[in-house]
């Protein structure tokens, strides 16, 4: 019981930054079809400007308050993280649109290639660390030979993760502009026939998706406290298949596909071994998808016409 | 006469190599009901695309109110305010009924949005019933209606209607048609119809042209058309 009540919490706290990193996959995919290769190292990048930014501000700045300097770090990592993916989208997708369908995609990994070869030339091959930041852990119960503990940092994780999360919902469900984007997903010539600028969608679909996995790129580095270059791999690949196992296209699947992934391993790491957790992630996704090749929230193929 | 308000000259339109459009020439004049009347095939929901910019004219010019709109990207086009209830309705099937009104209106900036979504709900009532469904589980006829109505919340200066009669019962077609009459009697909107029901759409409008493999071979007045032979021949079924 204590050591479950442990795995849960790290799993979510894991699980938030998977889904946070697969909103991108899943809003990319829904409106133009294609597999973002490069949205792991976006994250990734999004990683090195938190940390370069988490390092100007404490040691060049002196700024002390960890929240303010937090904030600032958010604010600063989702910008440079968004300009970075609407730059790549701008160059390396948008003239490739309307030619065949695995042309982005190439493209896409090789802008993952360019991306992880240039973080790191620049910033080294080597990890780069932060010196811990919200150290705290609160005791949630002790049992005496065993404390389950919650970390400040895990707290700040779930929370900033839902507020973004519904702020995004919000976004999407609520305004203009996310009615926009979900026209441009169903029929993007009948939004051009209503006014929408549908190329100013798409990029901002990028953009907003972009800012998501730069707020995962925060948390990751806040809960780790270490990045490398070749830190986009295997978080992008766990995030991606996070919006298969949800239902690629759908938000709340990406959401849930990404806590269940979290679920997943650190349940496996604990209870069976360290080694496998990624391919027990990996083949329960299989398994799903043999059942259900939708996913589990992603809309069925029937609809009425 | 004063400049029309739509103007396309010479068009020509293709698919790959397939030519939908030979060279159409068409004015619509501010204030007129003008309908295209043609088989299947003819090219007539390809005009009205092209108007639209998607897919773009190979040849010839189009102007809407003086201004050249030929190579102006379509979302620019609509925007000037012209509005279009395409072929195929081309609903948003994962919006309600509601968002999908909000999309219309987003054109007009939601200045009226209030007003005339009771407008609309005077109009067909069985939108206002159907509010918060989402539109790919309407009937067709629902669809149709909320196509309709989709294009007139954007207040447009010109409307196309591409086929607004189709798949609809008998009552229903009179309502969009008395509909289509009043708009334009009452607040001067502009139409330009493609209809397969050539007698109604015929007897509706002011003018209308006759488009046969993509190339206008008729034009006169609705009533002209009306009583020409070849039109009765080939589009009335001896007089439907
Ligand atoms: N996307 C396309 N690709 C290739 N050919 C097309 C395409 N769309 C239309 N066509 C062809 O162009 C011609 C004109 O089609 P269009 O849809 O404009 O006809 P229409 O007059 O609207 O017919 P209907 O009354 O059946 O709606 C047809 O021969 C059609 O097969
Ligand atoms: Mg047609």
């Amino acid at each position: 019981m204590d050591i479950f009540l442990q795995q849960l919490i790290n799993g979510l706290t894991l699980g938030s930054i998977y889904g946070l990193i697969a909103i991108g996959y899943t809003m990319v995919f829904g409106i133009i079809g294609m597999v973002n290769f490069a949205h792991g190292d976006v994250f990734m990048v999004g990683t090195f400007t938190a940390l370069i930014a988490f390092l100007l501000l404490t040691t060049l700045l002196g700024i002390t308050s960890i929240f303010l300097v937090l904030a600032i770090v958010l604010v600063v990592a989702m910008a440079f993280t968004g300009l970075v993916s609407w730059a790549i989208e701008r160059v390396a997708y948008r003239p490739l649109r309307g030619s065949f369908r695995l042309a982005p995609m190439i493209s896409a990994i090789g802008m993952s290639i360019l991306l992880s070869n240039f973080v790191q030339v620049a910033q080294g091959p080597r990890n780069k660390a932060l010196p811990p930041i919200l150290p705290d852990v609160i005791v949630v119960w002790d049992s005496g030979s065993y404390a389950v503990t919650l970390a400040y940092k895990q707290i700040l994780i779930m929370v900033v993760t839902a507020v973004l999360l519904f702020a995004f919902w919000w976004l999407v469900q609520k305004t203009a502009l996310g009615r926009a984007q979900r026209a441009c997903e169903q029929d993007r010539k009948m939004a051009a026939l209503l006014g929408v600028d549908v190329d100013r969608t798409i990029s901002l679909t990028f953009v907003i998706g972009a800012a998501l996995a730069a707020v995962a790129g925060v948390l990751y580095l806040t809960y780790y406290g270490v990045v490398n270059f070749a830190d986009g791999f295997v978080p992008g690949v766990k995030a991606f298949t996070a919006a298969v196992l949800g239902g690629i296209g759908s938000l709340p699947g990406a959401v849930l596909g990404g806590l269940l992934i979290g679920l997943i391993e650190t349940f496996w790491s604990a209870y069976f071994s360290i080694e496998y957790k990624d391919v027990a992630a990996f083949s329960i996704l299989a398994i799903t998808l043999v059942f259900m090749p939708q996913g589990l929230l992603g809309r069925p193929e029937v609809e009425k016409v | 006469m004063s400049k029309p308000m739509l103007s396309v000259a010479g068009v020509k339109t293709q698919y790959g190599k397939i030519i939908a459009l030979h060279g159409v020439d068409l004015d619509v004049n501010e204030g007129e009901i003008v309908t295209l009347i043609g088989a299947n095939g003819a090219g007539k929901s390809t005009l009205m695309m092209t108007i639209c910019g998607t897919p773009r004219a190979s040849e010839g010019r189009i102007l809407f109110e003086g201004r050249d709109i030929t190579h102006m990207p379509t979302h620019e086009i609509m925007r000037l305010k012209i509005a279009q209830s395409p072929e195929g309705r081309r609903i948003f099937p994962r919006m309600t009924v509601y968002e999908n009104l909000q999309m219309g209106a987003a054109m007009d900036d939601y200045a009226h949005f209030e007003g005339d979504l009771e407008r609309m709900f005077d109009m067909f009532p069985r939108l206002k019933e159907r509010l918060h469904q989402r539109g790919g589980t309407l009937s067709g006829g629902e669809q149709q209606m909320l196509a309709i109505a989709r294009a007139l919340m954007s207040r447009p200066r010109l409307l196309l209607l591409d086929e607004p009669s189709l798949g609809l019962a008998p009552l229903v077609v009179r309502q969009i048609f008395d509909v289509i009459r009043e708009l334009n009697a009452i607040e001067g909107l502009t139409v330009f119809l493609v209809e397969q029901n050539a007698y109604h759409a015929l007897k509706l409008a002011h003018r209308g042209y006759v488009l046969v493999n993509g190339s206008i071979t008729m034009a006169g007045t609705g009533r002209e058309l009306l009583e020409s032979p070849e039109v009765k021949a080939a589009y009335l079924e001896g007089g439907a």
